[in-house]
């Protein structure tokens, strides 16, 4: 019995369940129906959504802090607190006016000091927040509604990042808040969102609570995932965490809770034969599997070994491992960036096209001299995703050549390991696996993992100038043709010189009971506009 | 008696300094870093690096022992390096729901094991013997949460007679506190049963072959009374022996039932800490078990005097 006809064995809990209307109202109801049930992907264990940037906190604190601006559907900035901005002529200086009557949950107002501690603190995290910072000339806060960004040289990318919903976000917080140094937690959870946080009804680990600010003003215009009217249409969400899939999957069945952000996709079948439960694609843009190797030590320090395993992958076996046999729920791709989205490019990708060719792999193997040393390979064995994944590669490189060192280890094992730049022998690693989400691969802005400038780059630290150069091109493209041409170059020389192999592109349900409506599609879960009948 | 009790108070002591030495050298020398979990999968390197000095965590390890057991001392058990909460307010929170759950399978156990155990000895060859004796290999080699997932289709899904999953403080009802723990305590004290209806079996067949039982039967003592009250009393130093080492058993049960039927409890707070390294909050609470496990043996050691007058402490 493998792992995928053990979880349909246990949850069976749901199947029959499912087969004949069997998942009868629960016997607790503990409130009604303008009280939603959400079980999220994690356990909600800090709620600093600078400080921890892991998606949970993030997608929790979307509910309880606010944004000058939000992505829509179409990946575009939209004012969301900011009524009004203008650049100036040379594009140095930004002017912004904030909506009136924005309030925070302790009734204070949201003033421009506010913001600008606020982006003062998330700049020192976030990627994007440390180019500006590195551009930044001043922020000034004019009056209680108005303020400025002054740049040294322009970034024509400001508003994509105030607005974007990669992690961390630019949330705005009360200024005494956001003072608060931005490698220390904050202690107190006051924010403008439609939302606020009952902190004495938190219990990491088992529940975190959120009510409905009464004094929140949304915008007039329809919700559209970060941007928009975020009209509430329930007055309580509770946040119920649950480590085991098929308990939460028996829950929705019983409606002992009213949405699932993240069913393991062997569930589904389960989950979609209960008329009372309804399946959908989480997020359209899913996820990009990733085999991260070490440039640093033997044998991925050699381009050829790097490019051994790109020739060797096949990215179906990988796909099979995660998701099993829904082919509508994941694609190949020959390339870094997020399917469907305007930068998406295949340019180069032809070594991760076609049949795999494991002559040219072995080829390429000896001709890197690589001398049989030992290739830890760390798998965290506590993440599904990166198990199976694991367990692919274990066997393709075996099969290529290399000499598998196989480290069955948990996800915070493998944070601290990878951190490592020692040789192979001396804590050093060869490769791990991880996977990012498809909204954090839509341009080299929020794609931490695509940079390629040694020291600076994600773990595995490559070392490719002609990256770099592409990352700068798109950072001063003037149009989407530039953006373009910038970006397939990149493509090509991130692929030529193996930053890292893409395992391919997957997709996650999400599952929810059907007398709730509203739910949507996108990177994260968007409570705006759900309401339970 | 009073000096005994005292002299095994304060042997706790260095039993409890010992494990506290242990816990934290223990984690020291573990891998994982609770910096790279909060920096996320986004973090730099360089996030990485000043998290873990903001933590304290790249200072020596003698200061941080040191710092640490000071604070013990004081009574104070640390702050959760995730949530910034106090250990003592998370223990707080989580403590009712494992103590509910113990306390319950605890007294389902005893009350289901020992008669099965004295019966089955009773009844010594028979088909009841062979059908005790089946369930408790039965108990013994079926996992905790295969246990519970079987439960919770059938009494949850299949008959809707109680919830899934979830825990109901005792303060909102008994009833509403009962049913969330029903399948729970089944669940969990299934091998519990299993081992004691086996020692209270075996223990029994020792005690029922001596010479005053069948004095006693040759005196025209009833069945129930020769079980129970001349058998079963002698035979109870072994049986509550067993019953204080299975503590340990429901501890570690406790963490997979907590998972399984989604029990806010000190268990799972126990796991969570654990893969994320969050180093306090695993030493307040391995301390805390440790301090129960050492006080429910001395509460063992002392039901000997009463159970048994011949010894004398």
């Amino acid at each position: 019995m493998d792992r995928r006809d053990f979880l349909k064995a246990t949850a069976g809990v749901a199947a029959l369940a499912g087969t004949g209307g069997l998942s009868a109202p629960a016997l607790a109801q503990p409130a009604g129906a303008r009280t939603l049930r959400f079980v999220p992907q994690a356990n909600l264990a800090n709620f600093d959504p600078i400080w921890g940037t892991q998606y949970v906190v993030r997608n929790a604190a979307a509910l309880v802090w606010d944004t000058l601006y939000g992505f829509d559907e179409n990946l575009q900035p939209q004012r969301q607190m900011v009524e009004s901005e203008e650049v100036s002529a040379n594009g140095l200086t930004w002017s912004f006016r904030l909506r009136p009557g924005l309030k925070f949950h302790d009734g204070a107002a949201v003033t421009s000091k506010d913001v600008a501690a606020s982006l003062t603190r998330w700049m020192a995290r976030d990627s994007m927040g440390l180019m500006v910072r590195a551009l930044l000339e001043e922020i000034v806060s004019v009056d209680d509604r108005n303020f400025r960004i002054v740049l040294k040289q322009p970034y024509p990318k400001l508003l994509v990042a105030l607005g974007k919903n990669s992690t961390p976000m630019a949330f705005i917080m009360p200024e005494r808040i956001a003072k608060t140094d931005p490698f220390q937690q904050i202690s107190e959870y006051i924010g403008s969102g439609p939302m606020r946080f009952v902190r004495n009804e938190w219990v990491p680990g088992a529940k975190a609570v959120f009510e409905r600010f009464a004094d929140y003003q949304p915008r007039q215009e329809p919700s559209s995932w970060l941007a928009g009217g975020k009209r509430m249409g329930v007055d309580r969400i509770e946040w119920i965490i649950m480590p085991d899939p098929a308990t939460a999957a028996s829950a929705l069945q019983n409606g002992e809770i009213d949405w699932w952000e993240n069913p393991i996709t062997d569930l589904i079948p389960l989950l979609r034969r209960n008329r009372n439960v309804r399946a959908d694609i989480a997020d359209p843009l899913g996820n990009i599997g990733t085999f991260r190797m070490n440039h640093l030590t033997k044998p991925f320090n050699n381009l050829k070994a790097r490019q051994a395993v790109m020739a060797a992958l096949n990215q179906e076996d990988y796909m099979r491992a995660l998701v099993g046999n829904d082919d509508a729920l994941w694609k190949r791709i020959p390339g870094f960036f997020t399917p469907g989205t305007p930068l998406y490019t295949e340019e180069g990708g032809d070594i991760l096209k076609g049949p795999r060719n494991m002559e040219l792999a072995k080829r390429l193997l000896a001709e890197s001299g690589y001398d049989g040393t030992p290739v830890p390979c760390i798998i965290a064995q506590d993440q599904p995703i990166t198990k199976n994944m694991g367990d692919v590669t274990a066997d393709l490189l075996k099969r290529i050549g290399f000499n598998v060192d196989f480290v069955a280890t948990d996800w915070g094992t493998t944070g601290q390991r990878r951190a490592m730049k020692n040789p192979v022998g001396q804590g050093g690693w060869g490769m791990f696996h991880s996977w990012h989400a498809g909204a954090d691969c839509i341009n080299p802005a929020v794609y931490i993992a695509i940079r390629a400038n040694g020291d600076g780059a994600w773990f595995g630290w490559p070392n490719v100038p002609a990256v770099e150069t592409e990352v700068n091109n798109w950072f001063e493209a003037k149009n989407m043709d530039e953006e373009k041409a910038a970006i397939s170059r990149l493509n090509r020389a991130a692929i030529e010189n193996v930053v890292y192999a893409p395992t391919g592109f997957f997709l996650q349900y999400q599952a929810w009971r059907a007398n709730v409506s509203g739910i949507t599609k996108g990177p994260l879960p968007f409570f705006w506009g759900v309401s339970k009948s | 008696m009073f000096a005994y009790i005292v002299r095994r108070v304060l042997a706790t002591i260095p039993v409890m300094a010992f494990v506290a030495l242990f816990v934290f050298s223990l984690l020291y020398i573990a891998p994982g870093d609770p910096a790279a979990v909060i920096a996320g999968d986004q973090a730099t390197p360089d996030d990485v690096e000043r998290i873990r000095a903001s933590l304290g965590l790249d200072r020596p390890f003698l200061i941080r022992f040191g710092e640490w057991v000071w604070r013990i001392l004081q009574g104070d058990l640390g702050v959760s390096i995730f949530t910034n909460l106090p250990v003592s307010t998370m223990i707080q929170q989580r403590i009712e729901p494992t103590m509910s759950l113990m306390i319950l399978t605890l007294i389902l156990a005893v009350s289901v094991a020992i008669p099965m155990g004295v019966v089955a000895a009773w009844k010594q060859g028979t088909a009841i013997d062979r059908t005790v004796m089946g369930f408790a290999v039965l108990g013994f080699s079926v996992p905790v949460f295969v246990v519970g997932y079987v439960l919770a289709y059938i009494f949850a899904l299949e008959l809707d007679w109680v919830p899934v999953q979830g825990y109901t403080p005792i303060k909102q009802g008994f009833w509403p506190w009962f049913r969330n723990l029903i399948l729970p305590s089944i669940a969990l004290g299934t091998v519990y049963i299993a081992l004691i209806a086996r020692i209270t079996r075996a223990t029994m067949l020792e005690v029922l072959q001596q010479d005053y039982i069948r004095t006693a039967r040759a005196k025209g003592a009833g069945q129930r009374n020769i079980l129970f009250l001349h058998a079963l009393k002698n035979a109870a130093v072994p049986i509550v022996t067993v019953i204080g080492i299975g503590i340990a058993l429901l501890i570690g049960g406790a963490v997979v039932t907590e998972s399984v039927f989604a029990i806010p409890g000190l268990g799972r707070l126990t796991v969570d800490a654990i893969l994320r390294r969050d180093y306090p909050v695993i030493q307040g609470v391995v301390l805390l078990f440790s301090f129960v496990y050492v006080l429910v043996n001395l509460l063992i050691d002392l039901l000997y005097t009463i159970l048994d007058p011949r010894i004398r402490y």
